[in-house]
């Protein structure tokens, strides 16, 4: 797919550039979900949205990728946009991008555990073969990283869960899932920034509001970030609940 | 002045070109579903291009304006009148002051667009007027509109040339008035029936069986009534995997062509979600989403394989078809 020098330059497969329809390519970085892959990707979004290539109006990191969204009419050259453009990724990306040096942003998400907040909690516990106290405690204590934003507005998928509380997603998926819903599945967390269907274990809530659409950015979460769940009691979730 | 809401039709709702720039955010695009159609709608009324247009889905909607409005509407052939007379479509149009636009029976299409001159004044979210339901904000208040809602139009200048028609309109017998030699509509995209829709091989591609590609170009496609604006379920030859895939979410495009386990295709339309999770056998070439934006349920159509390069050589033609239509409309409002 990829051009003989583009080829040259990325001999070591670091990268793989595919074409996704006539106005947007995918850069893909690896074929596993891993902190590492997601680092990469977010670093080379990063570079490219501090100093835009021409024509690219939209730059989406995903787990393994980064999506560059693009006018077709915004290239000059004679050959196809597409080559024109892979082309320039493939420089950028041969001359090196460096990876994230800023410092890391800490977000503490309050939650409240268990009860009508996380009616899978008591159910994850047994599959896990660990008391609710614990799974709350080993789901405060993980390392969560944002690794994307996607599926609705300000949606998003956090790695990093403890390997103990690896679980499937539910057999039948809800048809409604609460606002605000803390849920795992596999080796990630998420949570629901709006009302939607959902198959993923609810294990607790968060009063916070993840997306507000006249807020500049208008998600509280941002690729790269770093959360730490904070257990709280339902009366604190109440008070949080009103003066969000 | 106002476009006053009397009745709301199925689905009216405001779009431009787009929430461009924030598909990081996991916020879709949104934006008309038949892009031609809105582009050639606001050209015609002197509009820049992403000026919002009411797309209007299958029964339109009833809009009285209180002012003297220079509108166009082009796409799906909903039978636009004003009183006891049917209103052209393509052609920019002087409506006369507390003149009422009625839409009646479907005649060809799904989605007819409105422009009127000067553009529908409301907030911008996210650098974008295109109203996304599902997610209650942008356009009008975040919805389709309802009965009662007044839209406010912005400030134009009377000064138009076109509005040489109010003299016309001043003179005539109708309750409209439209220029004697209007503009010449570069030709709009149009599939051979069965309806045809040009693809592109998707990543995955190889992925699925000899079979599944096969039907996929040879066969008939059935639109399913289960379709909306975010994407266009259709019912054929089940696609099948040559083995099951692990895939992980990566960002999807308007026009992606993605297979569930059920092996029906789905296109991704204008609300489509940013990210996706199932394998892409293809995309559909940008210069014939217009075709599918306009197809009705239950319609049937065909895909045919080109090749990107085709696909872009076909896109920047379509560009520049446009900008010569762009010119041609600039010049009759200078003569």
């Amino acid at each position: 797919m990829t051009g003989s020098d583009a080829d040259a330059r990325n001999a070591g497969g670091a990268w793989q550039i595919a074409p996704l329809g006539d106005r947007a390519l995918i850069v893909e970085f690896g074929q596993r979900v891993e902190r590492e892959i997601s680092a990469r990707a977010r670093a080379v979004a990063q570079q490219l949205l501090r100093t835009p290539l021409p024509g690219v109006t939209d730059v989406v990191p995903a787990f393994t990728t980064v999506a560059l969204h693009y006018r077709p009419e915004a290239f000059t050259g004679t050959r196809a946009p597409y080559e024109q453009l892979r082309d320039q990724v493939e420089a950028l990306l041969a001359r090196g991008v460096a990876s994230e040096h800023d410092a890391t942003r800490v977000i503490e998400v309050p939650v409240c555990y268990g009860g009508e907040f996380g009616p899978d909690l008591a159910e994850v516990a047994t599959l896990c073969k660990l008391g609710p106290d614990e799974v709350i405690a080993l789901h405060a204590a993980s390392p969560h990283v944002v690794y994307m934003l996607g599926f609705a507005p300000g949606f998003p998928y956090l790695g990093g869960l403890d390997p103990r509380l690896g679980v499937p997603r539910r057999a039948t998926p809800r048809t409604t899932v609460p606002m605000g819903s803390v849920a795992i599945a596999r080796d990630q967390s998420i949570i629901y920034p709006l009302e939607t269907p959902g198959g993923w274990n609810l294990i607790g809530r968060t009063p916070l509001r993840l997306f507000r659409p006249q807020s500049e950015p208008p998600c509280l979460l941002q690729p790269g970030d770093e959360v730490r769940f904070v257990p709280i009691p339902v009366e604190r979730y109440r008070a949080l609940e009103g003066g969000e | 002045m106002n476009v006053d809401v009397i009745k709301p039709g199925v689905l009216s709702t405001l779009q431009d070109l787009g929430r461009v720039g924030f598909q990081r955010f996991g916020v879709p695009v949104c934006g008309v579903m038949d892009e031609w159609s809105h582009r050639i709608a606001n050209l015609l009324v002197g509009n820049p291009a992403h000026e919002a247009t009411l797309e209007v889905t299958l029964m339109g909607p009833s809009l009285r304006f209180t002012e003297a409005a220079l509108i166009a509407i082009t796409g799906a052939s909903l039978s636009p009148r004003i009183g006891e007379h049917a209103v052209p479509q393509g052609t920019p149009v002087l409506v006369g002051a507390g003149s009422q636009l009625d839409f009646g029976r479907r005649v060809a299409g799904m989605r007819a667009y409105l422009a009127v001159r000067g553009g529908f004044a409301v907030p911008s979210v996210m650098n974008s007027r295109s109203t996304y339901v599902r997610g209650a904000f942008g356009g009008f208040d975040g919805r389709a509109l309802r009965k009662g809602d007044a839209l406010v139009i912005g400030a134009s200048d009377v000064e138009d040339p076109l509005m040489q028609l109010a003299a016309k309109l001043r003179a005539g017998t109708l309750p409209f008035a439209t220029l004697d030699d209007p503009p010449e509509l570069p030709p709009a995209p149009s599939g051979s029936l069965p309806t045809t829709v040009r693809v592109m091989a998707g990543q995955q591609w190889d992925a699925f069986t000899p079979q599944a590609r096969q039907a996929l170009c040879e066969a008939e496609f059935r639109l399913s009534p289960q379709s909306d604006r975010m994407g266009f379920r259709f019912e054929g030859p089940k696609l099948a995997l040559t083995e099951p895939l692990e895939m992980i979410s990566e960002a999807v495009a308007f026009g992606t062509i993605q297979v569930p386990p059920d092996g029906n295709p789905i296109v991704l339309m204008a609300d489509r979600q940013t990210t996706g999770g199932y394998p892409k056998i293809a995309s559909v070439a940008s210069v014939d989403l217009p075709i599918l934006a306009q197809m009705t349920p239950q319609q049937a159509l065909r895909f045919t394989l080109i090749s990107l390069e085709d696909a872009q050589q076909l896109y920047l033609a379509r560009e520049r078809a446009l900008a010569g239509f762009a010119k041609q409309v600039e010049a009759l409002r200078r003569s």
